[in-house]
């Protein structure tokens, strides 16, 4: 077996004494795609946090590719698409190429420029979410899935392994969110992208993942998607510590 | 004009202190509008007013010609920056606090400085509404060095600017030093501010940074021409501005603001006419 691209072994996290994290052990293989699920509040967010770096693990140890994240240097082998890519400024006067660029920004490095290949980098980013002809346009002049492929076209241009998308359909209508997996299932197929994918929507998940994650506060369920569809909504309400409705999408 | 600008040494200073601020006032307020802080600009003008009076006073009072106003007001200026990135953090969820707090210092240290000078008159009206004959050769080449220091700090971190200014969460994901871009550009604004205020004045400074903009964004495509149209604007502004000013005997600082109001004016009407012309023509 090839080793797990990331791996997190005992990880605990607290805000100020308030366990957060508590003993996460989870690995993501690589090539996988897998859905992180869990109540709100329950360290969805944080756990992001600890795998991008932003926040230290209290206890515990978290590798990337093999590597012991403390030494990690390769950030721009991570993507990351955020939820707040939904409330940025609307009016920002940026056009689509422009935005892309700097998903290079980290990877060319301060007191460089972008040469001929990181320009053909960001429009093949462009190409590969379908939204070429809207390479010369304003962000701000798209609508919310549009700006969202445009968010993802900015973290592939690094050519990232690791893709990590935190709910990112919010305010997205169903037909474009549709696409959106569509355009998800192409990155891990064809490109061999692994992806992290964090979502309240639990049936949609079920539908796309290859692998689930369920978290609150410790993982409560970490297999593939078909184990966890065999899952009764009582032992789901039971991680979530109320009622549950899950919701199957039938295609 | 042309002979007296060729005859005064005082025109072609003016003229050419002109055209460099008119360039990195609005380069740099693009920058300054997009991260939402037009008032900031406003704030550090009034500390530089302080700094001014501070240089005024010295020179009347004790005879030290080394501090001049112009080199006392760009110091109260930058320290003046940093305490408001300082109050920035310190008021995370009140970031605007800032404003009033350093705006208020200025203008408060300003009157302390004036009356302990018992009055400064003409000296002061040119550095609150602008003059066309108050800036000295020593005084172009600061303006000089500084321009130069803008545009040269300007390309080297353009990317992480923009980047921190379009989402300053994915900036730091990235792995950009926030705290210290921030720190850079706030200086920078300091810098620039201090810079214009011989030519437009203390109480107008921040129009030059602003209003310019305001124009392009309406009309820009993307940022790289929303800069290129700011300053186009910017440029407009000072040049017809200081020519109607010296001509009618009035502050350019009055006339260069009139003007890119006027030009802001115009940009918003034409620009609803054409949109009012193509969706005509769509539906035809």
């Amino acid at each position: 077996m090839t080793k797990p691209l990331v791996s997190m072994e005992n990880v605990s996290f607290a805000y100020d004494n308030k366990h957060a994290l508590k003993d996460i052990n989870l690995q993501i293989p690589t090539g996988a795609f897998l859905g992180l699920v869990g109540p709100n509040g329950g360290g969805k967010t944080t756990l992001i946090k600890l795998l991008l770096g932003l926040e230290k693990p209290q206890q515990g140890t978290i590798k990337i590719f093999d590597k012991n994240i403390k030494d990690f240097k390769q950030w721009n082998k991570i993507g990351f698409v955020s939820q707040k890519a939904n409330s940025f400024n609307r009016g920002f006067p940026a056009t689509v190429k422009e935005v892309v660029s700097t998903g290079l920004a980290a990877k060319v490095g301060y007191f460089h420029f972008f040469t001929k290949q990181h320009k053909q980098k960001i429009e093949n980013a462009i190409e590969m979410v379908g939204m070429k002809d809207y390479i010369n346009r304003n962000i701000g002049d798209l609508s919310g899935g549009q700006q969202q492929r445009i968010f993802i076209a900015r973290s592939l241009v690094s050519d990232p392994s690791l893709l990590i998308l935190d709910e990112p359909t919010v305010g997205i209508d169903t037909e474009n969110v549709q696409k959106f997996y569509g355009l998800l299932h192409r990155l891990n197929e064809e490109n061999n992208i692994t992806l992290l994918l964090v979502s309240h929507d639990i049936g949609t998940m079920t539908n796309h993942a290859n692998g689930i994650a369920c978290l609150n506060k410790s993982l409560h369920f970490h297999g593939d998607t078909s184990a966890f569809s065999n899952l009764t909504e009582k032992e789901l309400s039971k991680f979530y510590g109320h009622d549950l409705n899950v919701v199957t999408h039938q295609h | 004009m042309l002979t007296q600008f060729f005859t005064y040494e005082f025109l072609q200073n003016t003229f050419y202190t002109g055209l460099l601020i008119g360039f990195i006032a609005p380069l740099l307020g693009t920058f300054v509008v997009v991260r939402r802080l037009s008032l900031i600009a406003d704030a550090l003008s009034h500390v530089t007013l302080g700094g001014i009076a501070f240089g005024l006073l010295m020179e009347k009072k004790y005879g030290l010609a080394f501090i001049t106003p112009f080199y006392s007001g760009m110091v109260f200026s930058v320290i003046g920056s940093m305490f408001v990135e300082r109050l920035r953090s310190v008021y995370k969820a009140y970031q605007e606090l800032a404003i009033p707090i350093i705006l208020s210092g200025g203008v408060g240290l300003s009157v302390i400085f004036i009356s302990l000078a018992d009055g400064f008159n003409t000296d002061l009206y040119s550095y609150l509404f602008g003059s066309v004959s108050a800036v000295s050769r020593n005084d172009l080449w600061s303006i000089l060095t500084i321009t130069v220091i803008v545009l040269v700090v300007l390309l080297l971190f353009y990317k992480e600017l923009f980047m921190l200014s379009f989402d300053e969460e994915h900036a730091i994901v990235s792995g950009i030093h926030a705290k210290r871009i921030h720190f850079l550009f706030i200086v920078l604004t300091a810098l620039v501010i201090s810079a214009s205020i011989r030519i437009v004045g203390v109480l107008l400074v921040s129009a030059l940074m602003t209003l310019p903009v305001a124009a392009s964004i309406r009309i820009a495509k993307g940022f790289k021409q929303t800069i290129l149209f700011s300053v186009i604007f910017g440029e407009l502004s000072v040049i017809i501005g200081l020519i109607t000013g010296y001509y009618f005997e009035i502050p350019p600082g009055g006339t260069i603001v009139m003007t890119s109001i006027f030009i802001l004016l115009a940009t918003i009407s034409l620009k609803k006419g054409w949109d009012h012309f193509t969706r005509r023509k769509a539906i035809i």
